[in-house]
């Protein structure tokens, strides 16, 4: 694919002597939501991580913008989300903003007038001035996110963006991720809320280290012959443990 | 640079919003500093035995007169040294050919201090008495007299000290104080900012902010700022309150006993931040005190280093702490300026650039560009 903005060409990553990514191999396209999914401990951070140069891979290689990850000017264009909140507990929403946003090289008014935007995005604006240390677990999820919103990203890969958030605003931050792509933006996010997955461009399966699947969420569910991502899901899951028990 | 600044100044906040830790960086030194001051200056009321060899009764008269001053008469110096030795005094005045031999024992600093403050305050006395008769011959005839006065001065006995163990510096607090400061600066930074690493580390905020394009020499050079104005404050609370509380004298400029104190504090930031990436917990940070601090506590001087083996004298070569001390030492008790210090200052410039090469080394562990 020429058009790629994220390939991962036979990835393999060992922690030690277990092999966590098994030759993964995909291409993600501008413009679009791509939803990763799989069950916990399937390799999703670890992709995700490689991708970000967090990571060393044992063979193969990802690229982002055609070059060739670890690459650190390259971070100014991504917006990262980790799935551990990672906050100042003792600064305030605010100062947690200001001081990312200081680290992505966004100054003055443009700062200020996107830490609104996207403190309005994930409904802080009233808790803005609350340190951190006094959010709760859904709260602290929001304002990691609204880190992830900082900057001039075009790439944005959110690990678990809406877990601990209520179905409200997930719908709400949802129609925010959808309005990104329209712009042009790349997102790839992990989940485990299986609706969410009705919700993405192109789901990507991964199971055991493996891809298994990446096709649009209509096409898998055509192929398996299933009326929910989820339902695909639990059947490729089961399908996969027998194999195991006849190999 | 500006990622420096701005983490220098997130690092600042989070220090000045735990208010435990300031007070431990700002207080408890002052406290420990009083404490010590109190331990080693409380005899300074117990009695001082003083030997007289040969000495003019009035003068003698004059030091008995001197509160917890006991004064002694020997016939001979042999006699007095063996009382001396035998620690029944703790000095000797001996007067020879007009002149004041003073012999201390000098195992307790403030009794040597007492012995020569009686001495000196009766020959001032006994001196006032003798300008007194010269003065009523100054009012029979002028120029007489001032030639009479001149003929005194010419005569006016001079004071020999000699010491039996250490010499005229020795005060053990004043002695240590600077030492102290040094270790103070380089316990508390090292600890303190191992710990705040260690805690960006644990809690995944060095992995989100690596995650940024920020380059791994901005967070070092962040932190080392925060820390330096941190050193600053701390150095001169410490230098303040015992200039002016404590009443210790600092001979040379209190400037440049911060400077050296600034980069001290570096090193131990420097120090604190390798460290961390060793330690897994709070707790494993507490175990390199008995190995990083503790050991340089015993080479930076407080204990007396020609008094130990050779090579063990030379493992003081690779401890900041040996430099500050000499440096600090330098200049409150010498008065040096900063060119007769560059050389520790120099060596502790050494350690700082190595230490800060291997943090920023280091941190490729966490982001590999
Ligand atoms: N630093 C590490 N050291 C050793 N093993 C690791 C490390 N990080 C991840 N693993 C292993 O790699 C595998 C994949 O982990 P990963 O975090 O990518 O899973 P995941 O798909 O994100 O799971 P979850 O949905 O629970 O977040 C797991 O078996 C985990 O034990
Ligand atoms: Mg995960």
């Amino acid at each position: 694919m020429g058009n790629a903005i994220i390939s991962m060409k036979n990835v393999v990553k060992k922690f030690g002597k277990e092999t966590v990514l098994n030759h993964i191999d995909f291409d993600i396209p501008q413009g679009k939501i791509i939803g990763l999914i799989g069950p916990s401990g399937a390799g999703k951070s670890t992709i995700i991580k490689i991708i970000l140069g967090m990571e060393k891979t044992q063979q193969g290689t990802a690229t982002v913008f055609g070059k060739i990850m670890p690459n650190r000017q390259l971070l100014n264009r991504i917006g990262y989300m980790a799935q551990t909140d990672a906050l100042y507990e003792s600064l305030t929403a605010k100062e947690n903003l200001q001081f990312y946003a200081d680290m992505k090289g966004v100054s003055g008014q443009k700062a200020n007038r996107q830490i609104l935007h996207v403190a309005e995005v994930v409904e802080l604006t009233n808790d803005l001035n609350k340190r951190v240390s006094g959010y709760s677990g859904g709260m602290k999820r929001r304002l990691s996110l609204a880190i992830a919103m900082l900057g001039d990203s075009e790439i944005f890969i959110l690990d678990e963006p809406t877990v601990g958030i209520d179905p409200a605003l997930r719908r709400q931050i949802w129609s925010e991720l959808h309005k990104m792509r329209d712009e042009g933006k790349t997102l790839l996010v992990t989940t485990h809320v299986m609706d969410e997955a009705e919700l993405v461009d192109d789901v990507a399966l991964i199971l055991g280290g493996k891809l298994i699947a990446y096709d649009t969420p209509a096409n898998l569910k055509a192929e398996y012959n299933e009326d929910t991502v989820e339902n695909v899901f639990l059947k490729v899951e089961d399908e996969n443990e027998k194999n195991v028990v006849y190999r | 640079m500006k990622r420096t600044w701005s983490i220098a100044k997130r690092v600042l906040k989070e220090l000045f919003r735990d208010k435990r830790t300031l007070a431990l960086m700002f207080l408890a030194p002052i406290l420990i500093l009083i404490l010590m001051k109190v331990v080693f200056t409380s005899n300074s009321t117990t009695d001082v035995n003083i030997a007289t060899v040969n000495v003019q009764s009035s003068l003698v008269k004059q030091i008995k007169k001197v509160d917890h001053i006991k004064v002694y008469k020997y016939s001979t110096q042999e006699k007095a040294n063996k009382a001396l030795k035998d620690q029944k005094v703790d000095g000797i005045v001996h007067y020879k050919n007009g002149n004041f031999y003073v012999k201390n024992a000098n195992t307790d600093a403030s009794k040597t201090a007492a012995t020569k403050a009686a001495l000196s305050a009766s020959m001032v006395a006994t001196n006032i008495k003798e300008l007194k008769s010269t003065l009523t011959a100054m009012a029979a005839a002028n120029p007489q007299a001032a030639a009479m006065m001149q003929s005194k001065s010419q005569k006016t006995p001079k004071i020999h000290n000699t010491y039996v163990y250490g010499d005229k510096d020795t005060s053990f607090f004043d002695k240590i104080l600077p030492i102290l400061m040094g270790f103070f600066v380089f316990f508390f930074v090292f600890l303190i900012s191992g710990m705040a690493l260690l805690k960006e580390r644990t809690t995944g905020t060095l992995d989100r902010l690596l995650a940024t394009p920020v380059r791994r020499s901005e967070i070092v050079f962040g932190y080392m700022i925060s820390y330096g104005l941190l050193a600053i404050v701390q150095t001169l609370i410490i230098v303040l309150f015992t200039i002016y509380v404590l009443k210790v004298e600092v001979l040379g400029s209190l400037w440049n006993v911060v400077i050296v104190n600034v980069v001290l504090a570096m090193v131990a930031l420097a120090f604190g931040i390798l460290m961390s990436t060793f330690a897994k917990s709070e707790f494993q940070m507490m175990q390199f005190i008995p190995i990083i601090v503790i050991p340089q506590v015993f080479f930076s001087g407080i204990i007396p280093l020609d008094t130990m083996a050779h090579w063990v004298q030379n493992i003081a070569y690779i401890l900041p702490l040996k430099y500050s001390g000499q440096a600090t030492t330098d200049i409150v008790m010498s008065g040096s300026n900063l060119g007769q210090i560059m050389g520790p200052i120099g060596a502790l410039l050494i350690f700082l650039v190595v230490l800060t090469i291997l943090n920023v080394l280091g941190l490729k562990r966490y982001r590999k560009v």
